[in-house]
């Protein structure tokens, strides 16, 4: 049914730190290898090994600059899907085949009804969705649920593959519908964002700002050899074109 | 958004084919003198034929085309879906009309009614095509009432026209609906002109600062893309069409989709009138192009594309 639930039990979601995520694409990697087997399995690749390589990735990592007043800073920005409370992307699909579960909130296609019509990904606003080429359906982010409830794993592993992979802990798992957990916590203390709110999509995932960088205490550039008060020293100076 | 040739056949053939059959009950049922049944049947013939094409078209851009008819199941909230069911909706009505007109059972208040029936359902069918589009927030030129009424006023002036040539063709008198023609030229010009308006004058309503949320810590611009090449959402969603082209694909649109088939109607005959037909199909051809070409996806911002 692409009706959207009435009530979600569960709001899971992720919390991405965008101060501490440090580009490596490690989340996106990983989540590449647990997916190409998982749920949504295979990810497929086109032209891998060619001169103009592409594939379904569930998860991808933009870098930007972001420059205020004469000092810039890179920010990392990993985008994937958010698994939206009012998802554009389920009510347009015709077949039911993309639907939101009203147990945990996640956004799911059932690879079994989709008829490949791209209308969903052309509906998401955030780039969430990605076609598979090879296998003719629409495919994207599953928040590792063969992961989060495998019983054959450990319980410290039943996070999303991209958390679990993350090396400095830029990325949290957890219920955003508990203002209890661990990451609405985060979220609150940090005054965590949704993206694009004026598409009123009700996105569940967060974003934790940048921290505020605190002023450079020398200017840029000091000299590092003060003192060219002596006459030879202003010539050895000259000399080398200073 | 990039411009797929499937989907605009589609929405043009079965535009003029749902406009001519709408033409074609509301001339028959309206119009005092009754139209002989070979021209009903053939303009029904025309407009299925149209429709057929357009809609088979359609599911060759599915990644699974035998599974279309599972598209019929969710009329409740896609667009898309109650496309499908208002298409398919059209045929056994057709039909059972084509039956009426065959049987030569005259007027009858069945006629009539069934008539209006099939109006409404071809206009809602086209409707349904433009909301698709209209529904979509997240392609901002798309996302206006102007759109659906585009669709309903070219499908409508594509209709006249068909049924002005088949018209021509059976009868020796002047058609009595001849002046269906040029009104709805202008009413599909004033639509849309109305919406390149709109699209023109719109400021973009976001850009990467706001999409990504950093606007607020300075000014961002793109250092490094996710990925070396071009992925899916760049090719089905990156599509940029220089501003210098599409000026100049509009003055052609306008010129073919209105110009022509004007100085046709006006100049008369069958002759003219099947010349104005095919510019016409030639530029509704470059309109649904520029329509797709022009409209830009907000999942660009991301990349560094502006709105």
């Amino acid at each position: 049914m692409t009706a959207l639930p009435k009530q979600v039990t569960k709001k899971l979601g992720l919390v991405i730190d965008l101060d501490t995520c440090v580009g490596c694409h490690a989340c996106a990697t990983s989540c590449k290898q647990w997916n190409d087997t998982g749920y949504s399995a295979p990810l497929n690749d086109y032209d891998p090994y060619g001169a103009a390589p592409d594939g379904v990735w569930f998860n991808r990592v933009h870098s930007y600059e972001v420059s205020h007043e004469g000092n810039s800073r890179t920010v990392n920005f990993p985008r994937s899907c958010l698994h939206c409370d009012n998802a554009p992307c389920v009510t347009v699909c015709p077949t039911g085949a993309s639907f939101k579960r009203a147990e945990d909130g996640i956004v799911l296609v059932d690879a079994d009804l989709c008829i490949g019509c791209k209308l969903c990904s052309w509906a998401c606003p955030y780039g969430a969705r990605e076609f598979d080429e090879v296998e003719g359906v629409m495919k994207k982010c599953t928040l590792c649920v063969d992961r989060i409830y495998n019983a054959n794993l450990p319980e410290a592993s039943r996070v999303p593959a991209c958390v679990a992979a993350c090396p400095t802990g830029a990325r949290s798992f957890g219920d955003l519908g508990d203002p209890n957990s661990g990451v609405s916590q985060q979220v609150r203390d940090r005054g965590g964002f949704a993206l694009m709110p004026e598409m009123d999509c009700a996105p569940v995932n967060r974003y934790l700002p940048p921290r505020a960088r605190t002023a450079p205490s020398a200017p840029p550039l000091t000299p590092l050899v003060t003192g060219f008060d002596s006459a030879l020293l202003r010539w050895v100076d000259r000399l080398l074109g200073g | 958004m990039h411009p797929a040739y499937s989907v605009i056949f589609f929405t043009t053939a079965a535009g003029a084919g749902y406009g001519l059959l709408f033409a074609l009950v509301l001339v028959a049922t309206l119009v005092a003198v009754p139209l002989p049944p070979a021209l009903l049947l053939s303009g029904l013939a025309l407009a299925g034929l149209l429709v057929t094409a357009g809609l088979l078209s359609s599911t060759l851009h599915l990644g699974h085309p035998e599974r279309a008819w599972r598209a019929f199941s969710q009329w409740r909230s896609s667009w898309l879906s109650r496309e499908g069911v208002l298409a398919v909706a059209v045929y056994p009505v057709a039909c059972a009309w084509a039956w009426l007109v065959w049987s030569a059972a005259g007027r009858s208040l069945t006629f009539d009614l069934l008539s209006l029936l099939l109006a409404v359902l071809a206009a809602l069918t086209v409707y349904a095509t433009g909301q698709i589009y209209a529904s979509l927030k997240a392609v901002p030129a798309w996302h206006r009432a102007s759109v659906p009424t585009n669709y309903l006023l070219l499908a409508l002036m594509s209709g006249a026209q068909l049924l002005q040539a088949l018209q021509l063709g059976f009868l020796d008198q002047p058609a009595k609906s001849a002046a269906l023609v040029p009104v709805s030229i202008a009413l599909a010009a004033l639509g849309k002109a109305w919406y390149w308006w709109q699209i023109d004058r719109a400021p973009p309503p976001s850009s990467l600062g706001s999409a990504t949320g950093l606007g607020a810590f300075g000014t961002v611009s793109v250092l490094a893309q996710p990925q070396t090449e071009e992925n899916y959402l760049q090719r089905e969603m990156g599509f940029v069409l220089a501003r210098k082209h599409a000026s100049k694909l509009r003055v052609l649109a306008v010129l073919s989709l209105f110009g022509v088939p004007l100085l046709a109607y006006l100049a008369g005959g069958l002759g003219w009138t099947v010349l104005g037909v095919l510019s016409m199909a030639v530029g509704l051809l470059i309109e649904r192009w520029l329509f797709f070409a022009q409209a830009k996806h907000r999942v660009m911002l991301f990349y560094g594309g502006r709105l």
